[in-house]
C-alpha cells in the first residue's frame, strides 16, 4: 500500500515535472486551462499529449514487462529484447507505406497490434511453456533481426526520400512532435491491453508454484496464455505505433521494484505499471534536457541504463543457460 | 605574393580550358546537370543524372530527357568514355575519386549558398564546358533579372520556413538567400540560426510568423512529412499567409531561382493590401 502511494506520488511528480520542461521554457500551468497566445497551444498540443504518451507507454511496458516475466519465470524477457516491438514496429511501417495508415485512422495501431501478436505468439511458441533463458533470448534475437531488417527494407523500398532516416525512430523511439491525435489513437487498444494483463494476476501467482499446481488450483492455462499474448500485443502495438520501440523499461522496472512486491507477480503487475510510467517519463524529461533542441531517442537513454543490467541478469543467470 | 600566383594559375588553367574544349561531359550531380545543360552545346553533354528527369526535383526535366541518364556510378560514367565529369560537392567521395585515379578529369562544383556562389559558378561552368560567351550572357540576365526583383521593402513580413523533419534554413542558405531577397525577414535569424538546423515545434509556436514556407511532401508517406501537419503548424498557418515550395527552383545555384524569388516576391506583394 505505501509503495502504491509511493509510486503514485513518483508518477505524479514526474508528469507535472515533464509538462514544465521543454525548448519553449516554462510558462506556468495554468496555460493548460486555456488562454490565448503560444503557451496555451504548447501546453495542449505538444506538452499534454507528450506527457499522457509517456505515462501511458510506460505504463504498458512496465505491465507487460512483468506479466511476461511472471509467464515465462524468466527475469530476462521483455516485450523490445525478445522482439515484439520489433515486429510491432514492422506493422506500423507497412502499414505506413502501403497507405493503409493514410486511408483508415485505425490502420496504423491495428497494424501494429497484428505485428505484435505475431510476435508475441512466435516467442511464446518457440520459447516454451517454461520459457528457457537460452530459447527465449536466442529466439527473441533472430525476431529482432529479422523484423528489423525487413523494416529497413520497407523504409528504404519506399518512394519518399525521407522515409529511410525513419529507421532510428521505429529502432529508438521517441515522443517528439507528438499530438493528441496519437494520444487518441493508441488510448482504446491500450486500455484493452490493460484490462487483459490486469486479470492475469491471480493466474501469475499460481503459476509460481508449478504449472500442475496451477491447474490444480483451477487456472486455465490456454486461456491465461491467450490473454497474455493479446493483452500484451495491444499495449505493445498500440504504443510502437505512435512512438516507436522504447526498449528495456520492461526489463528495468520488474527488476528493481521485485523484492519490494515480496516477489508476488499479481502485486508486481501494478508496480511495475507504475514504475514503468516513471522511468519513461523521467527518461523523456532527461532527453529535453541533455538534448534541448534536438531530438534524442528515448531507447537511447534506457538502453544506457537497461543493458548493463541486462548483462547482470545473464551473468545471474549464467548457469542456467549453460 | 601567393594572392598573384594563384591568380596566374587560375588564369592559366582557363586559358587551357579554353584551347581544348571538352566534347563527352558527364553530369553526375542533379545541380551541375541543370547548368550544363543550359551552358552546353548540343551533344557536348553526353550524359546527366537520373534525378534531373524528374520534374519534382528538376527545373529543366525536359531538357535532361534529350540525354541519356546515368545514376552517378563511377563504372557506367567511365564506361561512356568522358573527357569531363562534373561533379557536386555532395557527390560520393569515393566515385570521384575512382573516376580521377582511372584518369578522368573531374571538377567538382560547391553547392551555392549565395546570388554571389550562383555567378561564379556560372561562370566556372562556362569557363570548364569552354563556353565562356555564353557564360556572361546568361550573367547579364541573371544580375539585370536579380535587380528588378531586388525592391527594398517598405515592410519585411516575417516568414517562417519549417520543413521535414522540423528543419528550417538561415540566411547563410541558397533557401534563405531566396527568401530574404523576395523582402521577408527570416525567422530562424531570430533564432540564432545563421545555416540550417532543426526549430523545435515549440519555439516555432512562439515566433507567430506572417507567412509560414513549407516544403511540397513527396510521394509516399513520410514520419519526417507529418509534422508539417502538426496542429501547432495548422494552428500557425491559420493565422498567416502560407506558401508551399517545390524543390525544382530553389535546391540549385541556377538561374532558377531567380524564378523562386519573383514566386516569393509575388506572394509578399500580394500580401501588402491587407496590411
Amino acid at each position: 500500500m505505501r509503495l502504491m502511494l509511493a509510486l503514485s506520488a513518483l508518477v505524479l511528480l514526474l508528469f507535472v515535472g515533464s509538462l514544465t520542461v521543454g525548448p519553449a521554457g516554462f510558462g506556468g500551468l495554468s496555460a493548460l486551462w486555456g488562454g490565448d497566445g503560444p503557451m496555451p497551444l504548447i501546453m495542449h498540443e505538444i506538452r499534454l499529449p507528450r506527457a499522457l504518451l509517456g505515462l501511458m507507454i510506460g505504463l504498458s511496458l512496465g505491465l507487460s514487462g512483468a506479466a511476461m516475466q511472471g509467464y515465462l519465470r524468466n527475469p530476462l524477457a521483455e516485450p523490445g529484447l525478445i522482439g515484439v516491438s520489433s515486429t510491432a514496429a514492422l506493422g506500423a511501417v507497412l502499414a505506413i507505406h502501403t497507405g493503409l495508415a493514410g486511408a483508415w485512422m485505425l490502420g496504423l495501431p491495428l497494424a501494429a497490434l497484428a505485428g505484435a501478436v505475431i510476435g508475441v505468439g512466435l516467442i511464446l511458441l518457440l520459447a516454451g511453456p517454461r520459457g528457457g533463458s537460452l530459447t527465449l533470448i536466442l529466439a527473441g534475437i533472430a525476431l529482432s533481426a529479422m523484423a528489423a531488417a525487413l523494416t529497413s527494407l520497407v523504409l528504404n523500398l519506399a518512394p519518399n526520400p525521407w522515409a529511410a532516416n525513419e529507421i532510428i525512430f521505429w529502432m529508438m523511439g521517441s515522443l517528439a512532435d507528438r499530438s493528441m491525435t496519437h494520444v487518441w489513437l493508441a488510448l482504446p487498444l491500450m486500455v484493452v491491453g490493460w484490462l487483459l494483463l490486469a486479470t492475469t494476476g491471480r493466474g501469475l501467482d499460481a503459476l509460481t508454484l508449478g504449472e500442475d499446481t496451477a491447474a490444480a488450483m483451477g487456472i486455465d492455462m490456454r486461456r491465461l496464455r491467450l490473454v497474455l499474448v493479446f493483452g500484451t500485443a495491444c499495449v505493445i502495438g498500440a504504443g510502437v505505433a505512435v512512438a516507436g520501440s522504447i526498449g528495456f523499461v520492461g526489463l528495468v522496472v520488474p527488476h528493481l521494484l521485485r523484492p519490494l512486491v515480496q516477489a508476488r507477480p499479481s502485486h508486481l503487475l501494478w508496480a511495475s505499471a507504475l514504475g514503468g510510467a516513471a522511468m519513461v517519463l523521467a527518461a523523456d524529461i532527461a532527453v529535453r534536457i541533455m538534448l534541448p533542441d534536438g531530438d534524442l531517442k528515448l531507447g537511447v537513454l534506457t538502453a544506457l541504463v537497461g543493458a548493463p543490467l541486462f548483462l547482470h541478469l545473464i551473468y545471474k543467470t549464467r548457469r542456467g543457460l549453460a | 605574393m601567393l594572392g598573384v600566383a594563384l591568380v596566374f594559375a587560375g588564369a592559366a588553367a582557363m586559358a587551357d580550358t579554353g584551347a581544348d574544349t571538352p566534347k563527352r561531359v558527364v553530369s553526375i550531380n542533379l545541380c551541375t546537370d541543370q547548368l550544363a545543360l543550359m551552358l552546353a552545346d548540343k551533344g557536348q553533354l553526353i550524359s546527366v543524372t537520373k534525378m534531373s528527369q524528374d520534374p519534382r526535383s528538376s527545373a529543366m526535366a525536359e531538357a535532361a530527357n534529350t540525354v541519356p541518364a546515368n545514376a552517378s556510378r563511377a563504372e557506367e560514367v567511365f564506361a561512356m568514355n568522358p573527357d569531363l565529369v562534373l561533379a557536386g560537392a555532395y557527390s560520393s567521395y569515393a566515385t570521384v575519386q575512382m573516376l580521377q585515379r582511372l584518369g578522368v578529369r573531374v571538377e567538382v562544383f560547391k553547392a551555392a549558398s549565395s546570388m554571389a556562389e550562383i555567378r561564379s559558378g556560372i561562370t566556372r561552368m562556362g569557363a570548364v564546358l569552354g563556353q565562356q560567351d555564353r557564360a556572361t550572357e546568361m550573367l547579364a540576365d541573371f544580375d539585370a533579372e536579380l535587380a528588378r526583383l531586388s525592391d527594398a521593402p517598405a515592410h519585411r513580413p516575417r516568414a517562417a520556413l519549417y520543413f521535414a523533419n522540423g528543419y528550417t534554413t538561415g540566411e547563410a542558405t541558397l533557401t534563405g538567400q531566396i527568401v530574404q531577397a523576395a523582402g521577408f525577414a527570416n525567422i530562424s535569424s531570430e533564432q540564432g540560426f545563421a545555416a540550417g538546423g532543426f526549430l523545435p515545434l515549440e519555439k516555432l509556436a512562439l515566433t507567430n510568423p506572417d507567412v509560414v514556407i513549407t516544403g511540397q511532401p513527396y510521394r509516399g508517406a513520410s514520419r519526417a512529412e507529418a509534422v508539417m501537419h502538426h496542429p501547432v503548424i495548422e494552428r500557425l498557418k491559420s493565422r498567416a499567409t502560407v506558401a508551399a515550395i517545390t524543390d525544382r527552383d530553389w535546391v540549385c545555384g541556377t538561374p532558377f531561382v531567380l524564378r523562386a524569388v519573383a514566386e516569393m516576391r509575388d506572394l509578399r506583394l500580394s500580401m501588402e493590401p491587407a496590411k
